[in-house]
């Protein structure tokens, strides 16, 4: 092809750029295995008040030590509420929704998921600084969405 | 009306008006994420505005201009337009199919934001209106791509004129990004809405929603790209400065805008991380064509410059038309679009997306790529097809030329506010930043600050408008000035391997189907429950 050499250079540095965005992404993906939350796990969404570990939700520590956080979002609060973890220590949250669609999202750390009614979502986050943190409802979910907002204790 | 663009200008005219009554209700929903109290504020209101405001803004009055310009490009460049009964009739369907989703949303009954995701679940007209606004876009692009074929036929082995080169990119992309739309939508909404099945797959709904919803960015985006590319330098008084890369960009954005809905649902359960990352490596290659625009459309004005006699490295920059109102309305849009695209290679990082996701941060990020790239292109654009549409000067020409820099200014400090008020945490589409006293009031500041942005901004709405209005009903008629298109450097001599669409457009199904079958059958292939439809509005 007939093209600028000043446009060819252009043309070379834009590619450096996008391989460099992608390798600052590839590399953290493959060496330390930091991907997305990305589990796949159904349930019915209609019998949730029966689930085992849905209907009240709740904090349970593992016998290696690990904690295990079960929540179920639904028009407008999360279950359990206010939610105890400890500082330091990997936290595996598990969401869900009884309802419509709801986001799970502790204010100022990088917790973040979407409930979906008849999916789980889980991820699992050490949090470094204890305090209380506010936890956000940020996908609308009706009316009240804006008051949908849950507390997050680390100690 | 000058005749030959009337099917162009009722269109414009349809996109103006979704864009007025849109803007009053964005100063609104502003004004009360700040806690600012106003006569009428109420949750509902707010979220039924909510939903009209993305509704008429990122439908409405998008497609409609988008169908209008296209129809200017097609009559300009191609001589003439076949079907245009057609085309009249995809009107109609398109107005109606508006104004039954909009009377649905005022009364109430389709709260339920322009994402619609189930089980959120609106009157079935609002489906079927918004089914019918993209029918009228299929007519569109099919009228389009009958007259190209016209044209062909007695013009073998040229290559396609550089405006149509781009619309036929941005149709293609259309039919296969609305593919995706057409199966929620038809196949799952309206059945669910109507009552037929009782149950529908949030997730799955969501997938098919998500690889609409990249895609729909670009359609936005590249005609405001054919705006840049072929009628910028020309305003400059310059060339353009590559043809053939031009015909690159767009082919580029055809194949890769697509297969990327992923990056939409990074945090998502249901697709697998590998997936993501897939979708991850096309996000990032779609920049690329971007930087290629931003470096041809710079040295086209470049150019410009020059060829008005600056010598130094910079000054061709103070020789370009500031003062023209297309001129500054795209200039400034193009420096949106620097920011535009850092906060989306952001967006894209899967680890700095889990910060900002759904957060205030999204909605800054999109009022300067969509509300500002593409928007105050639109709004340049209308003022340089004006006065060639309908033989009429453009009425209030101080107001139209400050217009541009008024936008630019407001959104400057809205979107600011709310990437850094996301940054801190705040979630999107909130009634009350303060998250009704629940979360103090953290964002306090930064919402105030975003609320003054918007005033100014709807400020420099009403600008627009009343220069349109103006224009349309009392404007000095005069010879309608022609229609030009900038002149290429080196034109390309013959058709080349850019022009081959039916190649392109084989690829570009192929890419969509490797991005999609496999997560989509991975999925289908789990137990699944299904939601019944909830009304929390
Ligand atoms: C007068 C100028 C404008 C103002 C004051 C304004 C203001 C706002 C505000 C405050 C929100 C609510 C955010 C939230 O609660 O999440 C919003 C949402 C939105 N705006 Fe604008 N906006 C303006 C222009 C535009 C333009 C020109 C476009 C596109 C062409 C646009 C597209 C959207 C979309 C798609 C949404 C998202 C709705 C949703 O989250 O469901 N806006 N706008
Ligand atoms: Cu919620
Ligand atoms: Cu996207």
């Amino acid at each position: 092809m007939n093209i600028d050499l000043y446009e060819r250079i252009w043309m070379w540095a834009a590619s450096a750029l996008v391989v460099m965005f992608l390798a600052a992404i590839l590399v953290p993906a493959a060496v330390q295995a930091i991907h997305p939350p990305s589990h796949v796990e159904t349930l019915d969404p209609t019998k949730l008040a029966e689930h085992p570990e849905f209907a009240t939700g709740g904090v349970n520590t593992r016998s290696d030590g690990s904690v295990v956080v079960s929540v179920a979002a639904s028009m407008f609060a999360f279950t359990p509420n206010p939610i105890e973890v400890p500082a330091n220590a990997p936290i595996t949250f598990r969401i869900t929704s009884a309802d419509v669609i709801h986001g799970f999202q502790v204010v100022g750390t990088n917790a973040n998921a979407m409930a979906i009614p008849g999916y789980v979502s889980q991820m699992t986050v050490t949090f470094a600084t204890p305090g209380r943190y506010i936890i956000a409802c940020h996908e609308y979910c009706g009316l009240f969405h804006h008051e949908m907002v849950g507390t997050l204790i680390v100690r | 009306m000058a005749g030959k663009h009337t099917l162009a200008a009722s269109h414009i005219g349809v996109a103006v008006a979704a864009f007025g009554v849109a803007s009053f209700m964005g100063v609104l929903q502003a004004l009360s994420m700040a806690d600012i109290a106003f006569p009428w504020r109420s949750e509902s209101l707010y979220y039924m505005t909510l939903t009209a405001h993305g509704v008429l803004m990122a439908l409405v009055f998008t497609t409609f201009f988008i169908m209008g310009l296209g129809y200017v490009l097609a009559r300009e460049s191609l001589g003439r337009i076949v079907g245009q009964a057609a085309g009249w009739l995809a009107f109609g369907l398109g107005t109606a199919g508006a104004a039954a989703a909009a009377v649905t949303i005022l009364r109430g009954q389709s709260t339920v934001l322009y994402t619609f995701y189930p089980p959120l679940q609106a009157h079935p007209l609002f489906y079927i209106g918004a089914t019918l606004i993209v029918v009228a876009s299929w007519i569109w692009g099919a009228i389009i791509i009958a007259s190209f074929r016209a044209w062909r036929r007695e013009h073998r082995g040229e290559p396609i004129p550089l405006p149509i080169h781009g619309l036929l990119a941005t149709i293609i992309l259309w039919y296969l990004a609305t593919t995706g739309l057409a199966i929620e939508v038809v196949g799952m909404l309206i059945p669910w809405s109507l009552g037929w099945v009782e149950k529908i797959d949030p997730m799955v709904a969501r997938i098919y929603f998500w690889w609409f919803g990249h895609p729909l960015v670009y359609f936005w985006l590249m005609p405001a790209y054919i705006l840049w590319y072929n009628v910028l330098p020309q305003i400059a008084g310059g060339r353009l400065f590559s043809d053939r890369l031009t015909r690159m960009v767009f082919i580029l954005f055809l194949l890769l805008s697509t297969p990327v809905g992923f990056h939409h649902q990074f945090s998502d359960p249901g697709i697998s991380a590998g997936w993501k990352l897939a979708h991850t490596v096309t996000t990032y290659a779609v920049l690329y064509p971007s930087f290629v625009t931003a470096f041809t459309v710079i040295a086209s004005l470049e150019i410009a410059g020059r060829m008005k006699g600056a010598k130094g490295l910079f000054n061709w920059i103070a020789r370009l038309p500031w003062s023209d109102p297309f001129f500054a309305s795209v200039a400034l849009a193009m420096i949106g679009f620097a920011f535009g695209g850092f906060g989306g290679a952001i967006n894209a990082a899967y680890a700095m997306n889990a910060l900002v996701h759904n957060t205030a941060f999204i909605q800054g990020h999109f009022h300067v790529t969509l509300g500002t790239t593409v928007a105050l292109t639109f709004m340049g654009a209308t003022y340089w097809m004006l006065p060639r549409m309908l033989g009429r000067e453009l009425r209030a020409p101080a107001l139209a030329r400050i217009q541009p820099y008024l936008w630019f200014f407001g959104m400057t400090i809205f979107s600011t506010s709310y990437h850094i008020a996301g940054i801190r945490g705040l979630p999107r589409r909130v009634y009350s930043g303060a998250l009704n006293g629940t979360a103090g009031g953290d964002w306090h500041g930064l919402t105030v600050a975003a609320a003054v942005g918007g005033v100014i901004l709807f400020a420099s709405a009403l600008a627009y408008v009343i220069v349109v209005v103006a224009t349309w009903t009392s404007g000095r008629r005069i010879d309608a000035p022609p229609f030009e298109f900038a002149v290429p450097l080196r034109p390309e001599p013959v058709a080349g391997v850019w022009d081959r669409f039916g190649l392109w457009t084989a690829l570009a199904i192929v890419l969509v189907v490797l991005a999609y079958a496999y997560p989509l059958a991975q999925l289908l292939s789990h137990p699944r429950y299904g939601s019944p439809g909830f009304q929390p509005f």
